[in-house]
């Protein structure tokens, strides 16, 4: 787990500048990566989240009032469906009344018959009777034996009279009454509907009818269940007049105070008397003692929106989870592409930097090797005199003392020879640009600066290049210095007893040569492996490792036209290979034209 | 066989005179281009040895003078520097094999001068 974030961390995360001066690079690149990161989020996400809250809290008002709207419009409409469905039975009974004289109604038959046509136009009618001026029942219709009895000293029978005495309007509202439910002798919720009427003779007589509440209730309920709520009806009493869901049965006190009385619907939020939001409406029914009551659970109404809004919530995370995810992964990308441009121009920097270094040590050195030799050629030339002197003249022969000595400035004269005529060779590989190269002569040319570390390291080089490769066209100077880095970092990587190999060989079909460095050395671990051409990538810490040499030996590599690939084993060792090109073609030679010599 | 030395310092081609003559090798001196040009109109050579760097002259432009006075007569350059104008002129000129950097041992030019001495013979 830990190797795999190792393997896809950005680089730029554990960036350091190893450079300084000049070549300091420009950007913290993890501060850089962070403040787009933060920047790009707060821009994208605080607009969403806003308008998410907003929205959230617009739609829950909206609904809120939708719902309270929804409310009136139907307790409005339930109320006209009750008015006209009371009026009706009102209506029917006045017109019966007015149709009829007393004495129609009066004749028992003839009040059967109606009473039949009654029901088989508005269902529903249990009984109906005749009441005369002193309050008595002089017909009736219907189950029960309660002919002759008298009603006047009842509320409704007094409130009816009293009523039309009030008002002296012939109105049917005042000539007729619509009792509270009651049970009755039968005990069944029912109630009773009285007309009044007084006839040109002066006489008052009453029609009076029961009603089951059955289609009232009906009515009611189909509210209900389409709306999910409660819709009865209470007298100004508070007590329920038909079925309620929640709030107790035909008969029982309403648990929540009878609302005040308003000429129109109205509705209100509120809790009822176990704590649940409800939304209330109700309406007195004029002429009527019913006040209508509809009462909607707000928790019940607010699910499906609720419902929509998880949705819209599970949406939103998920849009807030791809934007992070794309801004983070676009910011990486970025800084990282921002990251590998800075370090290819760090590292270009610095490949000018040690060219001109390398221009300038090729002067110096062969200035200092002009100087030296000619003073040196003379010392050889006397202490090669003094020598013939003891070859020829046979008198200077016997002293093998002086020989010697002789001998030892001649040998520490070829000595200085050998450094001044490589000094000298180093120096016109630095200048030399293309020219046609003899690979072994190049890498034995490398090996004479370097064989002297090798004995004293006990490390065994053994190098096999065939004589019949054939020589080819490319910079010396460069690969030269490819082969410089590439032992010297071989030595870095062996301890003592270490062995080096060069092998050449011609590629496959023959257009280069395949040339192999392997050491015997530590190895590298594969997760540098990748990185090891990197500029100020280095293993060698604290052991003033730049960084550089193999970066360096790879552009180099890369601007003779060559390739360069690495196979290690940890602990075994590494293999550099190195494929150069027969016919030259420079890959970008000639940035560095201007800085050479 | 015959060689004529020049070289600006006569430490060095006095020494170097002495020391081929020890050996069989008769050996002539000089240190500027007038006292070479007088000595080669005197006297034949085999084989001139220049310092590539001469004052007033530079080995190469002696050469040329020289041909033109002895045709047929073969030059070893001889140099402190090895730079690469050097190098390149004295390549083109004669030919890798008669460079020679400073300081020479005295087996080297001997072989060297056999050598060139035994090609001429071999054409001649």
């Amino acid at each position: 787990m830990q190797d795999g974030w190792k393997r896809y961390k950005p680089r730029f995360l554990e960036h350091s500048d190893q450079a300084s001066g000049m070549y300091k690079s420009l950007f913290n690149f993890r501060r850089l990566w962070k403040q787009s990161i933060v920047t790009t989020l707060a821009v994208v996400l605080l607009p969403l989240f806003t308008l998410a809250v907003v929205d959230y809290s617009i739609s829950r008002k909206a609904l809120e009032s939708e719902l309270l709207l929804r409310t009136t419009r139907l307790v409005s409409n339930l109320r006209r469906t009750l008015t006209s469905y009371l009026d009706e039975r009102v209506f029917a009974l006045n017109f019966l009344i007015l149709d009829n004289s007393f004495e129609q109604l009066a004749d028992e038959n003839r009040l059967k018959q109606l009473f039949e046509n009654l029901k088989s136009g508005l269902g529903e009618w249990y009984d109906l009777g005749l009441i005369d001026h002193t309050g008595t029942q002089v017909n009736y219709t219907g189950p029960y034996k309660i002919r002759g009895m008298n009603y006047s000293g009842q509320d409704w029978y007094k409130k009816l009279h009293y009523k039309e005495q009030e008002t002296y309007h012939d109105s049917i509202a005042m000539r007729s009454d619509v009792s509270d439910v009651f049970l009755g002798f039968r005990m069944t919720p029912h109630l009773v509907i009285s007309v009044l009427h007084n006839d040109p003779q002066g006489r008052h007589y009453i029609l009076r009818a029961s009603l089951d509440i059955e289609q009232l209730s009906a009515i009611l309920s189909h509210f209900e269940l389409s709306n999910n709520g409660d819709a009865f009806l209470i007298n100004h009493e508070g007590i329920i007049q038909t079925p309620s869901r929640y709030y107790g049965t035909i008969m029982k006190q309403f648990p929540l105070p009878v609302p005040p009385f308003s000429p129109r619907t109205e509705v209100s939020e509120g809790e009822d008397h176990l704590g649940r939001e409800i939304v209330t409406g109700y309406a007195y029914i004029t002429g009527t003692p019913f006040i209508l009551i509809v009462i909607k659970q707000k928790d019940t109404l607010m699910e499906t929106w609720e419902a929509a809004g998880g949705k819209l919530l599970v949406f939103l995370v998920g849009s807030v989870v791809a934007i992070v995810a794309v801004v983070f992964g676009i910011c990486t990308y970025l800084v990282n592409s921002i990251h590998q441009a800075d370090q290819k121009r760090l590292a270009s920097l610095h490949q000018v930097e040690y060219a001109n270094k390398m221009a300038s040590i090729g002067r110096l050195s062969a200035g200092v090797a002009h100087e030296i030799n000619n003073p040196l050629a003379i010392i050889n030339e006397k202490a090669g005199l003094i020598r013939d002197l003891f070859t020829f003249r046979k008198e200077y022969a016997g002293d093998q003392r002086l020989l010697g000595l002789v001998d030892s400035i001649i040998n520490s004269v070829e000595r200085c020879a050998t450094i001044t005529r490589q000094l000298l060779n180093f120096a016109r590989n630095i200048q030399v640009s293309v020219q046609k190269v003899n690979l072994r002569q190049v890498v034995n040319d490398v090996l004479e600066f370097q064989i002297k570390e090798a004995g004293y390291r006990n490390i065994a080089v053994e190098v096999d290049i065939p004589a019949e490769l054939p020589e080819f066209f490319s910079d010396r100077g460069k690969l030269q210095q490819v082969f410089i880095n590439l032992v010297n970092n071989a030595f870095a990587a062996m301890k003592e007893g270490g062995r080096l190999e060069i092998r050449s060989r011609l590629n496959d079909d023959g257009t280069g040569i395949v040339t192999t460095v392997r050491d015997s050395g530590c190895g590298i671990p594969p997760e540098n492996i990748e990185r090891i051409f990197e500029p100020f990538f280095t293993t060698k810490s604290g052991s003033g490792g730049t960084g550089l040499g193999l970066s360096i030996t790879y552009g180099l590599v890369t601007e003779i036209g060559g390739s360069i690939a690495i196979e290690s084993t940890v602990g075994a060792g590494t293999t550099f290979i190195i494929t150069l090109p027969l016919e030259y073609h420079a890959d970008k030679g000639e940035a560095h034209a201007g800085t050479v010599g | 066989m015959r060689v004529l030395l020049v070289d600006d310092e006569e430490e060095l081609v006095a020494t170097l005179a002495e020391r081929l003559d020890m050996r069989g090798i008769e050996a002539a001196w000089a240190t500027d281009y007038r006292t070479a040009l007088a000595m080669v109109e005197e006297k034949e050579f085999d084989i001139a040895l220049l310092d590539v760097r001469l004052p007033e002259m530079n080995g190469l432009d002696l050469k040329r003078l020289i041909e033109a006075r002895r045709p047929g007569m073969k030059f070893i350059f001889l140099t402190g520097h090895g730079s690469e104008e050097d190098f390149e002129a004295c390549s083109a000129e004669s030919g890798r094999e008669y460079y020679l950097i400073k300081p020479v041992q005295i087996e080297v030019l001997v072989a060297k001068l056999n050598e060139i001495c035994q090609g001429q013979g071999g054409r001649g």
